[in-house]
């Protein structure tokens, strides 16, 4: 089915010139792990080797983890469509560090990377209109964090005597509850 | 006295308009903010977000189960396709298989899900351009498709149906011969449609060389589904990394050549009658047996059994309370969704709840091109570019 050996065989080699930090499987998926500062060089690479190919940058995820240092990791899915073949780079960040944009590199990157942005604050260097993407116009926050509250800070409503949409600090009449247990009768 | 011939020419600066967010055209809530120079598109820029619901966010705070009817709200004109990938993913990361009689069923819906979606992008795109008639022909087969949804879930739309591990019941009496009495007439409505159409001169003036895009342009953009085979390249998922039953079938993936408008919609009516085929090997084909896996961890035991035995019920209140856990780990599922690549980065960390869900919508590449395609267009192909590129708000904006 999937064209995996190839670029398994040629990993031991690319691992040799590449700065490839931890390379995991599982079920036939390709996790490379690399340093944030050479995200550009490596997604380049894999898009022009020869035995890569990685044309279509599928998507960017970003996952929070407010534990570790680095909490934040970014996951570039890429498909190679000459070998049939998906492959996944991640990097790690936190805050405070940016990372560079592949838009350079891969078109498709430009608004994934807002979005990133957007949800979880993750700033990219070099991007050429790093906006808010898809919330609202002057929106303050970072949803996706696992720190952000499920209902938000904000709520909008109509005012009848500004005759307008108003935002005021969410008011809940009871306040949202989260099971954070597997079992509701186990402790 | 003498003019100056400088003072006579006049410097025009650009128009800047603004298009939606309440357009017919810009199917849902589009915001264009279009740069002019008389009637020449000069830069494209979409707003999008006006339909964020956060659904991500919300998959986090809903344990596996819940989690699955998001799916059939993100694009809203192909349920259960992206409901597929869901499942796939719950299941790659259950390591469960789930039996052919499931499989059958789940591809034989992923088809007319995709005739749905295909009569849907093709009618509005007929419409928005101006041929009125396709569009309702389209519909009239659209409501037929939906009461099979309809009689197998009791929704037409928002079904539900798949469900990890299976479906989540089997077949009514009488569904498959509906369905290929449904098969044989809808036929002849894509060929009248087709006739409305295809060889129409307006409709070719509209639609032929307006928005091309390369082949290397679609790469570069992550162009996925009708977008890539547009373009000349020869790439469907169910081919290349066959999922559930796609192996089994016999089915062609049509390819267009120059990349524009009119290629698409050729693709698009050719896919139809692909799944049409495929539709009907399933009904004949259609296997008998389970219709879930036989994993007691991810299925809830069946109606009839909780009636008469403790243990299932049980069973069965742990499951839609608890739900199932699934240790941590990480995958991509991604399924060819009519729209294109439909994917699902689905990570866990060994309670009930997704960790972390991110759902990779084609449009939201599509959208994002749509500076690039029309750039030189006159502002009318502009319509035409986002008809063909099929968006549905649902999913661009989560």
């Amino acid at each position: 089915m999937f064209q995996n050996s190839i670029i398994i065989e040629n990993f031991k080699n690319i691992s040799k010139v590449c700065p490839i930090k931890k390379i995991q499987f599982y079920n036939s998926e390709i996790t490379l792990i690399v340093q944030t500062k050479y995200i550009l060089e490596i997604l380049l690479f894999f898009k022009n080797h020869f035995l890569c190919q990685f044309k279509i940058l599928t998507c960017i995820s970003g996952v929070d983890y407010p534990k570790s240092q680095y909490r934040f990791a970014i996951v570039y899915d890429l498909l190679s469509v000459r070998y049939n073949t998906r492959l996944k780079i991640k990097i790690f960040t936190f805050e405070l560090a940016s990372v560079f944009s592949v838009t350079n590199v891969f078109s498709a990157a430009g608004w994934f990377e807002s979005e990133i942005w957007d949800m979880f604050g993750v700033f990219f260097k070099n991007h050429s209109n790093l906006k808010r993407i898809l919330t609202d116009y002057g929106f303050q926050g970072y949803p996706l964090r696992k720190d952000f509250p499920l209902s938000g800070f904000i709520e909008m409503r109509y005012n009848e005597t500004q005759k307008r949409v108003i935002n005021e600090s969410i008011e809940l009449s009871q306040e949202y509850r989260t099971f954070n247990f597997l079992s509701p009768w186990e402790n | 006295m003498t003019f100056k011939k400088k003072s006579l020419v006049k410097k025009i600066k650009n128009f800047t308009i603004n298009f939606g967010p309440q357009h017919p055209a810009a199917h849902g809530v589009l915001r264009l903010i279009l740069e002019l120079k008389g009637e020449v598109i000069q830069r494209a820029e979409p707003h999008i977000g006006l339909l964020h619901r956060g659904t991500e966010k919300l998959i986090e705070y809903k344990n596996y189960i819940q989690a699955l009817p998001y799916f059939d709200r993100l694009d809203y004109v192909s349920m259960m396709s992206q409901e597929h990938s869901y499942c796939l993913a719950v299941e790659k990361l259950f390591n469960s298989k789930i039996p052919k009689r499931a499989q059958y069923i789940r591809v034989l819906f992923a088809e007319i899900t995709r005739i749905l979606n295909h009569l849907l992008s093709v009618g509005c795109h007929a419409m928005d351009v101006g041929a009125m008639t396709p569009f309702l022909w389209a519909f009239e087969e659209r409501e037929k498709l939906m009461e099979f949804y309809e009689r197998i879930s009791g929704a037409r739309m928002h079904a539900a149906y798949f469900r990890p591990g299976g479906v989540y019941l089997d077949l009514p009496k009488g569904l498959l011969a509906d369905i290929y009495i449904f098969i044989e007439q809808f036929n002849l409505r894509l060929i009248e449609i087709e006739d409305m159409l295809t060889e129409n001169r307006i409709w070719k003036q509209r639609l032929v060389d307006i928005g091309v895009v390369s082949a290397k342009d679609a790469y570069d953009w992550g162009f996925s589904g009708v977008m890539l085979r547009g373009s000349g390249i020869h790439w469907d998922l169910r081919k290349s990394q066959p999922y559930e039953v796609y192996s089994e079938v016999d089915f062609d993936i049509p390819v267009g050549q120059n990349g524009d408008c009119y290629d698409r919609y050729l693709v698009r009516i050719a896919e139809m009658r692909e799944s049409m085929k495929i539709i009907e090997q399933c009904l004949n084909q259609m296997p008998n047996g389970p219709i879930k896996s036989n994993d007691n961890k991810l299925t809830p035991p069946s109606r009839q059994e909780m009636k008469q035995s403790m243990e299932s019920l049980i069973h069965h209140f742990k499951m839609y309370t608890q739900s199932f856990t699934i240790p941590a780990n990480e995958t991509y599922v991604g399924t060819e969704a009519p729209k294109g690549e439909f994917g699902v980065y689905l990570v866990s960390n060994g309670t009930n709840r997704p960790y972390r869900c991110k759902i990779k919508a084609p449009g939201f590449s599509h959208l994002q091109a749509l500076d690039h395609m029309s750039k030189g267009h006159m502002i009318a192909d502009v319509v035409t570019i986002i008809g063909t590129q099929d968006i549905v708000f649902g999913e661009v904006d989560r």
